[in-house]
């Protein structure tokens, strides 16, 4: 089967390009022609994938995992920043309360201690009025006990007048006097 | 390719394989310049435009050409990696080349008009040859006398070990046969049933059936084509495996 096929080919390929008698692929005149150009034609791609493709697909895919783990360092890397810089910021708010609270503090206390010596001021000022209206009072009071026993005494000789009793200055006052003692 | 001739069809499967010379003549001697020197260089032309041309910005972030260049690129060089072990890589370009060159000699004998170089058993079997040889002159070179360690089945009982050992012996040197003839044989068979039902397409009443079968199995040939390189390539890197992984199955 093998050798009628090959003799029919190989009188097809004598004919040239004329058809196909069985098949051209058992036609083994064409053989050396198929191979030499075969073996060209993979030396010819060996050669453009050893010098030119697989270096430049292997250095362009090293190329981008460096670039793509290298993103990955610098993500973290900014990430870690972020961390650092919200702890910055929660510390800087926790100091700045703090400060706050001692500023609020100190005022109060700032407060406190003018009011105390206000108040102490108040306090002495009310206590000095004190003393010169209790003074004014006795004074007064002095004063109208003086006036009561004069105006007893000018009351008592008038009465003793009415009455037609020849007043007695010196008796009327002294009897006067131990009454009002009295 | 069908003629209707005096005597009814004539359809010419078989025509679409016929080496011929380019420039006229008849003879054709190993340098001829032929067909398939047409169709080998336009591979070769191909093959450069993608993985040259297609790379050249080097860009960080790939343009389409050159992401298919390293979809091959990663794909079969994860394949060598997977298949063959850590010690296969440097092999990598050998497959490389071979999947290439029969991947887009099979999609380019896809385009009308075109010529298969890889329907071709002269093609297939020094392909396969490079790859049988190779790997037993490796397996020979780095495990020296100890490659034969291959054929002798040690899990297997002892007494059956002799008649697995001849087993062994025979599927390996069916190795390049069948390695050769799956692919070529694939690829003329669905090129020559796609040229014998377009023959039929003079029939006007058959032609709709026959565009929408023609399409069909232009579909399953396109799937055959990427199917047959990825085959010979992982059966290559199969048996590259036997030669640099040591002779343990």
């Amino acid at each position: 089967m093998a050798t009628e096929a090959h003799d029919a080919a190989a009188t097809a390929g004598a004919h040239g390009a004329g058809e196909a008698v069985g098949m051209p692929q058992l036609d083994f005149s064409t053989w050396p022609n198929q191979i030499f150009w075969l073996l060209v034609t993979l030396t010819a791609i060996y050669l453009i994938l050893t010098r030119v493709a697989i270096p430049r697909i292997g250095a362009v895919l090293a190329e981008r995992r460096g670039t793509i783990t290298n993103d990955l360092a610098a993500a973290e890397d900014l990430k870690q920043k972020a961390l650092e810089a919200e702890a910055a910021y929660n510390e800087a708010l926790a100091t700045a309360r703090a400060e706050a609270g001692k500023i609020v503090a100190k005022a109060r206390a700032d407060i406190q201690a003018e009011l105390d010596v206000a108040t102490a001021k108040a306090d002495a000022e009310i206590d000095a009025k004190t003393a010169v209206s209790e003074q004014r009072i006795a004074e007064i009071r002095a004063g109208a006990l003086e006036s009561v026993t004069e105006v007893a005494k000018d009351t008592t000789k008038e009465l003793v007048a009415a009455l037609g009793g020849k007043a007695d200055a010196k008796t009327v006052n002294a009897a006067v006097s131990a009454r009002m003692k009295g | 390719m069908a003629e209707e001739g005096a005597s009814g069809f004539q359809i010419h499967p078989m025509d679409q394989f016929i080496v011929k010379p380019l420039f006229g003549g008849d003879h054709i001697a190993w340098y001829t310049v032929t067909n398939v020197t047409l169709w080998m260089g336009i591979a070769v032309v191909a093959i450069a435009a993608l993985l040259m041309l297609g790379t050249r910005r080097r860009a960080i972030v790939p343009s389409r050409s050159q992401s298919v260049a390293e979809l091959l690129y990663g794909f079969i060089h994860n394949m060598v990696e997977e298949v063959t072990g850590h010690d296969g890589v440097k092999y990598f370009p050998y497959v490389m080349t071979l999947f290439l060159f029969i991947l887009f000699s099979n999609l380019l004998g896809l385009l009308p008009m075109s010529f298969t170089t890889t329907s071709h058993v002269a093609v297939t079997v020094v392909l396969a040859m490079m790859v049988f040889l190779g790997v037993t002159i490796l397996g020979f070179v780095k495990n020296g006398i100890g490659f034969l360690g291959m054929f002798w089945v040690t899990s297997a009982p002892l007494a059956i070990r002799p008649i697995l050992a001849v087993i062994e012996v025979i599927s390996y040197f069916v190795r390049p046969v069948s390695h050769s003839i799956r692919l070529a044989g694939n690829l003329m068979a669905g090129h020559a049933v796609i040229k014998v039902i377009a023959g039929f397409a003079t029939l006007a009443v058959a032609s709709p059936v026959v565009i929408g079968a023609v399409t069909a199995i232009y579909a399953l040939e396109l799937l055959v084509a990427c199917v047959q390189a990825y085959v010979f390539t992982i059966l290559t890197c199969v048996y590259l495996r036997d030669a640099v992984g040591g002779a343990h199955h």
